[in-house]
């Protein structure tokens, strides 16, 4: 009992360093021990509240792993069909441009089926942040081929490993955004170490800053790992994107509004 | 501010209806023979005057998708297509009948099935009326007669909508939607300012967080939500039944028929009249709830029932369902966009039905 007042003494605010987000909820995380999800909410909801949004962000869950993710940060969300959030994305926020409005889609999701929903809205220049996971693999289903697999990289629907002469070459969805006049600013990050997860938080401010000048879409591209459908442990996972998904996916600005010619 | 009188079309009478029912967006695709509805609303850009979002979509997929997130945030939405285009929005239709959104669906139908004709049809009424989209759910179904009810059937459409937090689809055709008629226009509704508590416009402080969402893992939660919805359904069926009767008192044959083939009848009943034959019509205006009880009661007194629509025969299983055996159902139609005579409707009565 001494030790426990001991702890009290030392958690005062002056003391605080760091602390759960109040917009994440008590709901336990339904994720995969070491995935890259848990990671991305928890920085994403700590945005949202550093930013004073609480009241006014509207999030779009997309179908795939992170399709409860209307469980974990306390704010307003819409669920999707699978692929149809930036559509979703774009009723809300042509009715209610106030609004912060955002989807959290998967490479499937965002890669695939919803490939036309995607290039429309950046097309569109919808005044919403798309954060997009990419972690080359379709997860809640069980491990099968995505729009992202790697050359040669084995999933459930690709055992022998993805044979770009059959099954087509991965998609890189993001490079494809960043040549559309509609988007504002296209990154693509990652959130498995420390310095990752600051750089990914520091482009969803920026992306949340950028929606009040309505000059069009956020596109966040984070490259994330799945140790269960991978096969791997979390160490061995991060190890493994490190050295195949970022020489595929290399990380950083792809578009930024400095680049941009002024008008 | 007074009722107006307009020689519109029905796919006109459709979108300037929605403007004045102080529709809070539209969002549509392209599609023959219904895109008169997208073309006036981007001519009359209501965003100027009444703040109504238009918004031309890439898809019909897409198109319903943007009516779901704006159905989710509480607002008077609605998009429109025809039947192929329609199909393409089934999904988005079940995710909001599974979400209890409010919204509605103009379904200008053409012939099918496949790429099928631009010609008007009834092909999609076991679309509309039994689901058209997985699972258990039901759309209410307006079925619009006339350039008149095109343009009611949008306000009455959103009440319907909102009163039960349920998808609904105005079942129109190419006729109706093509076609010219004098029509009395509403006075301008305002937009409303208000939104539904279950609406997701950003938490405030003090209420728990609005979810939109058809997912449940449990198959037990599931069921009560489903029950939930046969509960409304039943509801719906109590209150909301509405059809029309054209010389059903003395009728001996009634015919029963929606839309442009109830406007056939309507003069098929005429002419049989003038040759002797007592018939009647009874007219379906919803078609889910369907009319099932006055059918039921005036099958007790007429001899046999003739249902013509424009398919292979898809409302007279529910006639039949209606009638339970009281009397012979029969059915009479033209399918791929070809529309019947009120001649050869007499003429099936008369020689293949009653002579036959």
């Amino acid at each position: 009992m001494k030790e426990i007042t001991g702890m009290k003494e030392i958690i005062k605010p002056e003391n605080l360093v760091y602390k759960k987000s109040e917009l994440l909820t008590e709901n336990i995380m339904h994720y995969c021990p070491g995935c890259g999800h848990s990671t991305t909410h928890r920085i994403l909801a700590e945005v949202l509240e550093e930013e004073g949004l609480r009241h006014d962000a509207i999030g779009v869950s997309p179908v795939g792993c992170s399709v409860f993710l209307y469980n974990y940060i306390d704010i307003d969300w819409q669920e999707a069909a699978h692929g149809r959030a930036p559509a979703v994305a774009t009723g809300i926020k042509r009715l209610m441009p106030e609004k912060f409005v955002f989807t959290y889609q998967g490479d499937g999701d965002l890669a695939a089926i919803g490939t036309s929903e995607t290039i429309h809205s950046c097309n569109r220049g919808e005044n919403i942040m798309i954060i997009f996971i990419n972690n080359g693999i379709y997860g809640m289903t069980g491990g099968q081929m995505a729009p992202t697999t790697l050359p040669g990289m084995k999933s459930s629907t690709s055992p022998y490993g993805r044979d770009v002469s059959i099954m087509g070459n991965p998609l890189k969805m993001t490079d494809i955004v960043a040549t559309l006049p509609g988007t504002y600013y296209v990154t693509r990050q990652s959130v498995h170490t420390p310095v990752n997860v600051r750089r990914t938080k520091r482009a969803i401010r920026k992306a949340v800053q950028y929606q009040k000048l309505n000059k069009g879409t956020c596109f966040i591209e984070i490259v994330s790992n799945c140790p269960s459908g991978w096969k791997m442990t979390p160490v061995q996972s991060n190890k493994w994107m490190e050295e195949n998904m970022f020489p595929f996916y290399p990380l950083g600005d792809l578009k930024t509004p400095e680049e941009q010619p002024a008008n | 501010m007074e009722r107006e009188l307009r020689l519109m079309k029905g796919n006109e009478a459709v979108a300037e209806a929605a403007i004045r029912a102080g529709a809070d967006g539209y969002f549509g695709y392209p599609i023959t023979p219904q895109s008169e509805i997208l073309e006036y609303l981007m001519e009359a850009n209501p965003y100027t005057t009444t703040g109504m979002v238009v918004l031309q979509a890439e898809s019909e997929i897409a198109a319903i998708n943007m009516v779901y997130g704006g159905a989710g945030c509480g607002k008077k939405v609605m998009t429109s297509s025809s039947s192929p285009g329609i199909s393409l929005k089934q999904e988005g239709i079940t995710y909001m009948a599974g979400a209890e959104l409010p919204c509605v669906v103009v379904n200008v139908v053409r012939g099918g099935p496949g790429l099928g004709t631009i010609q008007p049809s009834q092909s999609d009424y076991f679309q509309a009326v039994k689901g058209g989209g997985h699972g258990d759910y039901h759309l209410i179904v307006l079925a619009p007669a006339s350039v008149q009810e095109m343009a009611d059937f949008v306000g009455l459409g959103f009440d319907l909508a909102f009163k039960y937090r349920n998808p609904v689809m105005i079942l129109s055709d190419g006729a109706i939607g093509q076609m010219m008629e004098k029509v009395w226009l509403s006075p301008q509704k305002e937009r409303s300012k208000t939104v539904p508590g279950w609406a997701t416009t950003g938490k405030p402080a003090g209420r728990e967080r609005n979810i939109i969402t058809s997912l449940e893992l449990d198959p037990d939660r599931q069921e009560v939500f489903n029950r939930k919805l046969v509960v409304k359904y039943n509801e719906i069926r109590a209150n909301e039944v509405r059809c029309e009767e054209f010389s059903c008192e003395d009728a001996e044959y009634l015919m029963v028929a929606y839309g442009t083939s109830a406007r056939v009848c309507q003069k098929a009943v005429e002419l049989a009249r003038a040759q002797g034959i007592k018939a009647g019509l009874l007219r379906p205006i919803t078609l889910f709830p369907f009319p099932s009880a006055p059918i039921n009661k005036l099958a007790e007194k007429v001899r046999l029932i003739l249902t013509v629509e424009m398919s292979a025969g898809q409302m007279i299983e529910d006639v039949l369902l209606s009638v339970s055996g009281k009397v012979p159902v029969y059915h009479y139609g033209r399918m791929g966009g070809v529309v019947p005579t009120p001649d050869e409707v007499v003429d099936c009565l008369k020689t293949k039905i009653i002579g036959g």
